[in-house]
């Protein structure tokens, strides 16, 4: 019993941090885009506008929840929680320290690829249950799009199991730090970078957000929703970027291992690894237009795949010589 | 108490998360409804004929080539965990399976199915 509570405190603590992430994620978006245009940002609610996601919470809490009609009730309540549930998990499971990871599954990477795969489906069935054009057609894109990108990643992270020789992500960090190189970003750069491409496209962010192209179809897949069903596809979003990001940071850049010890903080070097990936992220959103829509499917068909898969052979062939 | 129990524990925690927030909204948010704020959205206009339109068959057929990929990665990933101790038999074995499916998608790509016009 004591160990059940000991495991449900332990769980709140890594949502309540992941989710203070997902919520200065925004912010930190916000302000960063807002920099590389000259702009100011959130400066109002707060110091240096700091206390911005808290207001922007509290005001979603508080607005007005439509259902319009025609809608398919049952997926249409469901289909944020999906979602949510989907993109959110994958937290569980990275970890932030040698000691700190809340399930330490042999097989962690798998569920990982899982996990992404399903959420494909909170897209889907709220494009197809919300009554809408808009919708509708922005879940088929995103759909299309999420499983052509799904086995680039794959491809990507299985040169990578390759080195490690395992799925569980605390020994491809222990593996990291007895290879030569320390980190798998050198001799993986290839997979790297294949990996944050289709990382960038899995979270439908620009420059494929092809499916919410506010342009064209005004907001995609959730052009239906409103108050806190709406926030919680970005929430969702959100988490996604978060959970892909950490997943690159445990697979290519070592982990929770810096060059020095600091101590205390024993997430530090962790934590300074995610902040350079979701900078990243958002440095790619602020300097890049929109792709097509053809050319998206090209790039992940007949560029990274092949790319992924003479990646992976060059891998196993070096790693025989060697 | 294993690491499972605690993965879907998590993800237990986090679906009471998304339904305490709605229910939260559906307490303190308004309700002012009338016929015309449900209609589905479409420019400003009615909404013309039924919303789920016919699509493309091209999505089908990515689904499908999806399909023979993802099932083919699946397989490797256990290759990839014990290809230390296979050595070169592993190598060439996967090799074989590998050029039988580049074969197919090489067919594939030939025959137009990844070109999206």
């Amino acid at each position: 019993m004591d160990k059940l509570i000991f495991t449900v405190i332990a769980a709140v603590i890594l949502l309540v941090i992941a989710l203070l992430h997902v919520a200065y994620l925004t912010y930190a978006e916000r302000k960063i885009i807002a920099r590389m245009q000259q702009r100011l940002g959130p400066n109002r609610v707060g110091p240096r506008g700091l206390l911005q996601p808290i207001a922007d919470m509290l005001k979603l809490l508080t607005k007005e929840d439509i259902v319009p009609y025609g809608v398919d009730k049952p997926i249409f309540y469901i289909a944020p929680l999906i979602s949510l549930v989907c993109a959110g998990t994958g937290v569980a499971l990275i970890p932030l320290w040698e000691k700190f990871v809340l399930s330490n599954i042999n097989v962690g990477l798998l569920f990982i690829l899982a996990l992404s795969s399903l959420s494909a489906y909170g897209v889907i069935l709220s494009g197809w249950a919300s009554n809408s054009r808009y919708a509708f057609l922005g879940g088929l894109r995103a759909s299309a799009q999420v499983i052509s990108y799904e086995i680039a990643m794959s491809l990507a992270l299985l040169s990578v199991v390759l080195m490690a020789g395992s799925l569980n992500l605390i020994d491809i960090v222990k593996a990291q730090i007895s290879s030569p190189y320390k980190i798998y970003l050198i001799p993986q750069i290839i997979a790297f970078f294949v990996f944050i491409i289709s990382a960038i496209a899995e979270c439908n962010r620009v420059p494929f957000d092809l499916p919410e192209a506010e342009t064209e179809l005004v907001a995609g897949y959730f052009v239906e929703y409103s108050a806190m069903r709406f926030s919680i596809f970005y929430l969702a979003e959100y988490f996604g970027m978060v959970v892909m990001s950490a997943l690159a940071v445990t697979c290519f850049l070592g982990g929770w291992v810096g060059p020095f010890e600091v101590p205390y903080i024993p997430f530090f070097w962790f934590l300074i690894k995610l902040y350079f990936i979701l900078f990243v992220y958002i440095w790619v959103r602020a300097t890049l237009p929109r792709y097509r829509y053809d050319q998206l499917m090209g790039l992940g068909w007949k560029v990274l795949i092949p790319i992924g898969i003479v990646n992976l052979f060059l891998t196993a062939f070096l790693k025989l010589i060697v | 108490m294993g690491p499972y129990f605690n993965f879907f524990l998590f993800a237990l925690i986090l679906l009471v998360l998304g339904v305490a927030l709605i229910g939260i909204n559906l307490i303190l948010g308004l309700r002012r409804y009338h016929s015309e704020k449900l209609i589905p959205y479409e420019c400003g206009l009615d909404p013309s004929g039924d919303a789920r339109i016919p699509f493309r068959v091209r999505f089908y057929l990515i689904a499908v080539i999806f399909l023979v990929f993802d099932v083919e990665i699946i397989f490797l990933y256990p290759w990839a965990v014990i290809f230390e101790e296979l050595g070169w038999f592993g190598f060439v074995e996967i090799s074989v399976f590998v050029v039988m499916l580049l074969i197919a998608y090489i067919y594939a790509w030939s025959e137009g199915a990844l070109k999206w016009e």
